[in-house]
């Protein structure tokens, strides 16, 4: 259920490339082109299936689907500007609302589960267009103000689970770095194969996105990224990076793994 | 909106103008007109013919009337394509999670549990693809159905489609007729008692489809909305089923039009219409 990877999909040029050929209907040989009215309504009664043919499981071809991707574009403006609110909290749950944890879901792209290169010198790199670069050891991130809420979690294959996370609000690193003028959004490195997500500040600063280092009242299982990953009610499980190993503050917007293929960059609920 | 098939016909040949979609073209009516008068409720003011010139004309009589404002047409045919894709991309959407209700409970009832729909009946090729087609689609969807609306609003046509408490009893005729427990088709403006319940309750679907699209793309954002559809997982629940709601009226609504009045085919395409229902109410 947890896997939204596009391999099962054919290539993007592939399918468009059968999606042309098919939607050429052939007009019959001959050296006469004139079309009695019956060939002209057979042509029609052909056409519309085979157009049908031709769209089903198709992704827009390389024509059609840059321009859906730059649609996207419009949806997180949208969504971040029109829908998102930094004052207005996402609902929360008792913690008797809890989906129990072997049916919360959890991926990585490592096999079987990705471990940091040195574990007990973890420490999470904030950089970037920053005043004061950060190394945050895990210790260093509980000492901060502490959130724990209990609230659900929005996968974009349209599944729920409600858990309850605890971590240091995202905003009091944001504090500590000190981000300049020209930052624009923050870019979340892993050690889980290169996985990554790009922020807009705005859902960054949320009073609800924090960095987790606990889940359920216990420290994070490697299987829900330990030992520090972002957490927001207001975005879509794959923006909320697991395995952090460091935040970069960015004037460009940065891609992420998930988005770069496609999925909505802004992922925001 | 004045009606013009129901007052007495103009003159031959002087196309009456009234108002914004009731135009009449009305060519001499022939000695039909009475038994058409007699025998067509809809068109109950029709006056009798002034001299009778062919005698073997016995078909019933037919104005050409101006049905649709081509705001109506242009919205119709937007949303089929529109609807079309919303739906294929939906159903894509479908296949990443094909359950509905939250983790760790029994799911909802649903014939298509687990069951994703064929590839062919989706668009998008995946996930990603699907989405971006359906929030790319959604947006014109809206538009589209804003703009029926306020026109419906402006120009006084509501009052022909709008279901209401005095239509219960028309409804009731009119089904009894196509159960045949009624001889005469009761009389009707330009749509029946029953088409006015569904052409009603389309857009009240499009609404909730509409709805429930934002409740489940903004659960947090809006989550007074996804409250009122009872929660993220039931707005989902009732934004699937629309779909289902959405192709059974697609399917009556053209087997309807093609075994009832295969005229007002020209109508949605054209605007003109030359049929069995000419009363313009």
């Amino acid at each position: 259920m947890t896997d939204l990877r596009p391999e099962e999909a054919a290539p993007a040029d592939l399918q468009g490339g059968r999606a042309h050929e098919e939607g050429a209907t052939p007009l019959p040989a001959g050296g006469g082109s004139r079309l009695s009215r019956r060939d002209l309504f057979r042509l029609g009664l052909a056409a519309g299936p085979v157009s049908l043919a031709a769209a089903c499981g198709w992704n827009g071809g390389p024509h059609l689907e840059p321009r859906l991707r730059a649609f996207s574009r419009v949806n997180d403006w949208v969504g971040e500007k029109l829908f998102l609110s930094t004052s207005r909290l996402a609902p929360t749950y008792p913690a008797s609302k809890r989906t129990p944890e072997r049916d919360f879901p959890a991926y990585s792209l490592t096999h079987p589960m990705p471990v940091p290169p040195d574990p007990p010198g973890w420490a999470l790199a904030v950089g970037g267009l920053v005043a004061k670069p950060q190394r945050l050891t895990l210790a260093m991130i509980q000492a901060l103000p502490r959130l724990t809420y209990t609230v659900k979690h929005h996968c974009v294959e349209g599944w729920t689970a409600i858990g309850t996370w605890t971590g240091a609000p995202l905003s009091s690193v944001i504090a500590l770095a000190q981000p300049t003028e020209a930052a624009q959004y923050i870019r979340f490195d892993t050690f889980d194969k290169g996985y990554a997500n790009g922020w807009d500040l705005k859902s960054a600063m949320h009073p609800q996105t924090i960095l987790a280092y606990a889940w359920n009242d216990r420290l994070l299982t490697p299987a829900h990224g330990a030992p520090l990953r972002v957490y927001s009610p207001v975005k879509l499980g794959y923006k909320l990076t697991k395995y952090l190993s460091a935040m970069t503050f960015t004037a460009e917007r940065p891609g992420g793994y998930w988005e770069d293929q496609g999925y909505p960059w802004l992922g925001g609920v | 909106m004045s009606t013009s098939a129901a007052d007495p016909p103009p003159a031959a040949d002087r196309p009456e103008s009234a108002g914004a979609g009731a135009e009449t073209r009305q060519p001499a009516p022939g000695p039909g007109a009475e038994e058409a008068a007699a025998e067509q409720a809809a068109a109950p003011g029709l006056a009798p013919a002034a001299s009778p010139t062919v005698a073997a004309d016995r078909r019933p009589f037919r104005p050409l009337v101006y049905r649709h404002h081509w705001l109506v047409r242009l919205t119709h045919w937007a949303n089929a394509v529109l609807l079309a894709g919303l739906i294929g991309s939906g159903l894509q959407i479908y296949r990443a999670f094909a359950h509905f209700g939250p983790r760790g409970r029994p799911f909802y009832p649903n014939p298509w549990d687990g069951r994703p729909f064929p590839q062919w009946a989706s668009l998008g090729g995946w996930l990603a693809g699907g989405l971006n087609w359906h929030f790319a689609l959604a947006w014109p969807f809206v538009a589209t159905g804003a703009g029926y609306l306020l026109f419906l609003a402006f120009s006084g046509e509501w009052r022909s489609l709008l279901f209401r408490p005095r239509d219960v009893p028309r409804a009731i005729a009119m089904q009894l007729y196509y159960l045949r427990l009624r001889k005469d088709h009761p009389p009707q403006g330009k749509h029946n008692a029953l088409q006015k319940a569904a052409y009603t309750s389309i857009v009240a679907l499009g609404a909730i489809s509409v709805a429930s699209g934002f409740a489940i793309y903004k659960p947090a954002q809006l989550s007074w909305l996804t409250t009122l559809f009872g929660g993220y997982e039931l707005a989902r629940y009732w934004h699937f089923w629309a779909v289902f709601l959405f192709l059974a009226f697609t399917l009556v609504h053209v087997a309807l039009v093609l075994l009832v009045d295969p005229a007002s085919l020209r109508a949605i395409v054209t605007g003109w219409y030359r049929g069995r229902f000419p009363s313009h109410d």
